[in-house]
């Protein structure tokens, strides 16, 4: 395979040195000419100082061949999302992957269509969630593409859902439970599915509803 | 008529104030507070500090009202982003983008963006300059060579 990493950084100097171990083929872009000198003595002639912003910059790296896969990770979000956008719509470049700094700036990858994007801001507050139980809410799976994502709750003895039945849950809108896993057997949750304590329940949701799930499903 | 300016330098202020006498309705986001002084002190715009990445700002500035964008922050990069943002994301049917690079110009004007090079727009000028100056031997040369 062939690849192109925009950003020297700790993250773009790691996947490339990782790529080149793998026995792939790599050029490695860095704009910074003193991260650029530190670069050189050891990537030698698969790292190209410029701004890989820059259409000629790109080209001399050898994207119209074009590579399989671009990488962008530098610090700059708008530089990252612009890279991919070039490689994918004027180099028809089949995969990217974007790193976004500031999870303020998702939206915009989003909207553009460049994914997969990495956010370690993100990635931490999923741990978190997984970790740090009085959070409620297990994040299960993000089906970004879908805009959908799984998560799991444990109805609680004071939840205002225990011992409700489902068509009588204001669900939000956008939202749906699957299924109820009571005493380690699981069952599809239908409208006379009646929870109770103990029951962990997973549901389908558009991203940014979890709130007003947890507030109908746990909320005293 | 409501236009947005984003980046208020000394071109999206002049722009802002030009727009302004013309009788729109003018807001200017800047990242700097600073920059509301380019606007002179009988500004009676708005004015907003803020980044024109981040939405709420956009949204403060009542982009949601907006019928033209003006994009001019000193990264070509950043106005191609927010660029898109105002023309996909708001629907606003006017959005002019400064892009200081032609090649990056060229290619989002290709994608639909009304990009606005003023480096392109310098180098054929300065062109023009050269060859109206009508140095002895010039036109000989040019025409020598087509």
């Amino acid at each position: 395979m062939y690849a192109l990493v925009a950003g020297g950084g700790k993250a773009g100097s790691n996947v490339a040195r990782s790529l080149i171990g793998m026995g792939h083929e790599l050029t490695l872009i860095e704009q910074r000419p003193y991260r650029f000198a530190q670069l050189e003595s050891e990537f030698e002639h698969q790292v190209q100082q410029g701004d890989a912003t820059e259409l000629y910059v790109l080209e001399r790296a050898g994207i119209g061949r074009p590579p399989d896969l671009v990488v962008a990770l530098t610090g700059d979000d708008e530089d990252n999302l612009i890279i991919c956008q070039i490689a994918k719509e004027r180099y028809a470049v089949p995969k990217t992957i974007a790193r976004v700094n500031d999870p303020r700036n998702q939206a915009h990858f989003d909207l553009l269509g460049i994914s997969p994007t990495i956010c370690a801001t993100t990635s931490i507050m999923a741990l978190i969630e997984h970790e740090v139980p009085e959070h409620q809410l297990v994040h299960l799976l993000e089906l970004r593409k879908e805009n959908l994502e799984i998560v799991e709750v444990q109805i609680a003895k004071d939840s205002p859902s225990a011992g409700k039945r489902v068509e009588r849950l204001s669900l939000p809108e956008g939202s749906r439970l699957i299924s109820v896993m009571r005493n380690g057997k699981a069952e599809i949750a239908v409208g006379a599915t009646e929870l109770q304590p103990g029951d962990q329940v997973l549901a389908i949701l558009e991203p940014g509803k979890e709130d007003e799930l947890r507030r109908v499903l746990l909320k005293k | 008529m409501k236009v947005i300016i984003v980046g208020c330098g000394r071109v999206g202020s002049s722009i802002a104030l030009q727009l302004d006498r013309e009788g729109w309705d003018v807001v200017a986001i800047d990242e700097k507070e600073e920059a509301l002084s380019r606007l002179g002190s009988h500004w009676n715009g708005g004015f907003i500090v803020g980044h024109g990445m981040d939405v709420d700002i956009l949204r403060e500035a009542g982009i949601e009202e907006a019928d033209a964008m003006v994009v001019a922050t000193n990264g070509d990069n950043t106005n191609l982003v927010i660029g898109q943002v105002a023309q996909k994301r708001f629907d606003i049917q006017c959005v002019v983008v400064r892009v200081l690079d032609p090649a990056r110009a060229d290619f989002y004007q290709s994608l639909g963006l009304r990009t606005v090079s003023p480096t392109k727009t310098a180098i054929e000028v300065l062109a023009d300059a050269v060859r109206a100056c009508e140095v002895p031997g010039a036109r000989e040369a040019a025409e020598a060579r087509t």
